[in-house]
C-alpha cells in the first residue's frame, strides 16, 4: 500500500495552545496514518510535550480541531480518549513510584476487563521478561532503564492503536537507547502506529517513515524521515554537523 | 484513675479520632486538600441517627442498626454535593481559597443545622411529605433547639465485660475499637486490592499520570469524599454515644483532634490515621488522669503534636518529601 492510500488515524488541525497568558502552541497541523511511525523532533521548549498532552486530552487546545480515529476528540478528557485507543507514555517516564511493578500495569489497564488485564500482562512480561522478574518490586526502585520498560508496558497495556512516545530514550546509557529503539521497531511491526517525540533526531529520523520539526510552537518543517535525515538545515540544527 | 480504664478509655476516644482522621487523611492524599468541613459531617452523621433512630417506621430491635445505616448513606451523599459543589471547581485554585471554602462549608453545615432544629413543624414535614413520624415514645417531637443526647439510643451495657469487682470494659468501648479496627481493615483492603484502591493511589502520587491511564479523576475523588463521609457519621454516633451532647457544634472539637491525629500519623497515610488517633486519644486520658485540672488536657494534646513535628515534620509514618527528579 503506498502511503497516500493509508487510513489517516490522527488529524490535528491548526490547534492553538495555551499556558495562561502564555501562547505555547501556534497553530500547529500535522498527521498520522494507520502503521506509520511518525516523528516530532524539535529543539527543548519548542512546544513537542505540550502538542502531545493537547492531543491525550490532558491539555485542551483554545482553538483548532483534533480528530482521531474519525472522532473529534479535541476538548474530550483523557479518560474517554485513552479506552479509544490513542495512550501517551509521558516525558519522564512518570511512572507510579509507590505501586509495585505489577500494579502500575495493571493501572496500565485500567479501562480494560480483568480477562483483557490478564492476557495483556502476560504478553508484557513475555516481551519484558525483567519486569516480570521484579513483579512485586515498588516501581521507585528500579533503574532508569527498568523504568522506561515499565512506562511503554504501562502504556500497552491499554492495548493502544496509536502508541504516543515522549522521548522515551531520555537520560538512558547508548545499550539502552538502542533497546528502546529496537522495541519501537518491534511494536510497530506488530501494528501499532507510532507518534515519536524525540531528542536523538539522529536515530528517531532512522525508525520514522515521515517527520515533523518543531520550533517555538509551530511546525517549520515536514516531509520523509529519509529526506529529512539528509537535510542541510536540519543536520546543522538537530544532528550536529 | 487506674491505668486500666485510661487504656480502655484512650483506647476507645482514640479509635473515634482515628475513624474521622482516616476521612481527613484520604481526602488530603487523594484530593490534596484539607477539608475542614469533615468534622461537621459528623454532627450531621449523628443528628440523623438521632432523628432516624427516632423514627416510629423503625421501631423494630433492627431500628437503630437502619438508622446508622441512614446516617452512614446520608453523610456519604453529603460529602460527595459537597465535594462537588464546592471544592470542584477549585481544584486549580490556591489551596488559601481552598481552605477558606472549606471553613465556609463547616459554619453553613453549623448554621443550615442550628436553623433546621429550630424551624416549628419540621416533625410535620416528616409526616406529612415523607410519611415519617418521629417522636419520644410520649408522642412529643424530638426536634427543637435543645442540646440531644443519643445514650439511650445506643445502649450497650449488655456487652459489658466484668473483669473484677472494680473493672468493667464497657460496651461501648468494645463496640467502637472493634469497629475501628474492622474500619482499617477494610480500607487497607480496598486501597491495596481493589481496581478503585489502586486507581486512588496513582492519583495520589500523579494526578496526570493517572489521567493518561484513562483514570476518571473526578470519580475517584467522589468516592474519597463518600468513604470519608460514610466514616464520619459512623464516627458522630459513636462520639456522641461516648458520651458527649449534641449541638451543631459538636462536631468541631473531635473534627480538630482528628486533624491534629491525621498530622502526627503522618497525614495521606492509612495507617498514620490509626497511630495518630490512638496515641492521641491515649495521651487525652492520660493526662486528664494525672493533671490536677482538666483544662490542661488541650494543651498536652497540642504539645504533642509540636513535639512530634519537631522531630518527624512529615508525621510519624509520613512519607518524605522527595525532590521531583
Ligand atoms: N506547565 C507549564 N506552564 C507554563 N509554561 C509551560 C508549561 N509547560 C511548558 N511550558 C512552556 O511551553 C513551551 C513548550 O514546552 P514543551 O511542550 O514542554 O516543550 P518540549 O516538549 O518541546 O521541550 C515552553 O516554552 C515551556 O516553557
Ligand atoms: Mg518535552
Amino acid at each position: 500500500m503506498t502511503e497516500s492510500q493509508r487510513r489517516i488515524i490522527l488529524s490535528v488541525e491548526d490547534i492553538h495552545v495555551f499556558y495562561g497568558a502564555i501562547h505555547a502552541i501556534k497553530g500547529v497541523s500535522l498527521e498520522v496514518r494507520e502503521d506509520e511511525i511518525v516523528t516530532l523532533i524539535g529543539a527543548n521548549g519548542a512546544g513537542k510535550s505540550t502538542t502531545l498532552n493537547a492531543i491525550t486530552g490532558l491539555l485542551k487546545p483554545r482553538s483548532g480541531k483534533i480528530v482521531y480515529d474519525d472522532k473529534l476528540i479535541s476538548g474530550k478528557k483523557a479518560s474517554k480518549i485513552v479506552p479509544m485507543g490513542l495512550c501517551l507514555c509521558p516525558e519522564g517516564r512518570r511512572i507510579f513510584q509507590q505501586l509495585t511493578v505489577r500494579e502500575n500495569l495493571d493501572m496500565g489497564g485500567y479501562t480494560r476487563s480483568r480477562s483483557e488485564i490478564r492476557e495483556s500482562m502476560d504478553e508484557m512480561f513475555e516481551r519484558f521478561p525483567r519486569l516480570k522478574e521484579r513483579e512485586k518490586q515498588i516501581a521507585g526502585t528500579l533503574s532508569g532503564g527498568e523504568q522506561q520498560m515499565l512506562a511503554m508496558a504501562r502504556a500497552l497495556m491499554a492495548r493502544p492503536k496509536l502508541l504516543m512516545l515522549d522521548e522515551p530514550s531520555m537520560g538512558l546509557a547508548p545499550i539502552l537507547v538502542e533497546q528502546i529503539f529496537d522495541i519501537i521497531k518491534e511494536l510497530h511491526g506488530s501494528g501499532v502506529t507510532i507518534l515519536l517525540v524525540e531528542q536523538n533526531a539522529r536515530m528517531a529520523l532512522s525508525v520514522a517513515d515521515r517527520a515533523y520539526v518543531m520550533e517555538t510552537g509551530v511546525i517549520t518543517m515536514t516531509g520523509k524521515a529519509s529526506a529529512l535525515l539528509h537535510n542541510d538545515a536540519v543536520q546543522k540544527a538537530y544532528l550536529g554537523n | 484513675m487506674d491505668i486500666m480504664s485510661v487504656i480502655i478509655n484512650g483506647l476507645s476516644i482514640g479509635s473515634i479520632y482515628a475513624i474521622i482522621a482516616l476521612g481527613y487523611t484520604m481526602v488530603y492524599g487523594i484530593a490534596k486538600m484539607l477539608n475542614f468541613a469533615h468534622g461537621d459531617v459528623i454532627m450531621v452523621g449523628a443528628y440523623t441517627f438521632f432523628a432516624a433512630a427516632h423514627a416510629r417506621n423503625l421501631n423494630g430491635p433492627a431500628g437503630p442498626l437502619i438508622a446508622v445505616l441512614i446516617a452512614i448513606v446520608l453523610c456519604a451523599l453529603l460529602g460527595m454535593a459537597i465535594e462537588f459543589l464546592a471544592y470542584r471547581s477549585l481544584r486549580q485554585a490556591p489551596s488559601l481559597a481552598v481552605l477558606i471554602t472549606a471553613i465556609g462549608v463547616s459554619y453553613l453545615l453549623q448554621n443550615v443545622m442550628q436553623t433546621v432544629m429550630s424551624l416549628d413543624g419540621v416533625d410535620r414535614f416528616f409526616k406529612n411529605v415523607l410519611g415519617v413520624v418521629i417522636s419520644e415514645n410520649n408522642d412529643k417531637p424530638i426536634f427543637g433547639a435543645d442540646t440531644k443526647m443519643i445514650t439511650d439510643l445506643v445502649n450497650m451495657q449488655s456487652l459489658d465485660i466484668h473483669l473484677s469487682e472494680t473493672l468493667t470494659i464497657p460496651g461501648l468501648a468494645i463496640v467502637t475499637i472493634a469497629v475501628n479496627l474492622v474500619i482499617v481493615v477494610l480500607l487497607s483492603l480496598f486501597v491495596n486490592y481493589t481496581k478503585m484502591g489502586k486507581a486512588m493511589r496513582s492519583v495520589s502520587e500523579d494526578r496526570s499520570a493517572a489521567q493518561l491511564m484513562g483514570i476518571n479523576i473526578n470519580r475517584t475523588i467522589t468516592v474519597t469524599f463518600a468513604i470519608g463521609s460514610a466514616l464520619a457519621a459512623i464516627a458522630g454516633i459513636l462520639y456522641c454515644a461516648f458520651p458527649h451532647e449534641l449541638v451543631p457544634t459538636t462536631g468541631s472539637i473531635p473534627g480538630i483532634k482528628a486533624f491534629i491525629a491525621a498530622v502526627i500519623g503522618g497525614i495521606g497515610s492509612i495507617p498514620g490515621a490509626l497511630i495518630g488517633g490512638l496515641l492521641l486519644g491515649f495521651v487525652e486520658q492520660l493526662s486528664r488522669s494525672v493533671l490536677p485540672v482538666t483544662e490542661l488536657t488541650d494543651a498536652v494534646v497540642y504539645s504533642v503534636l509540636i513535639i512530634v513535628l519537631l522531630f518527624r515534620p512529615t508525621g510519624l509514618l509520613g512519607k518524605k518529601i522527595r525532590e521531583k527528579v
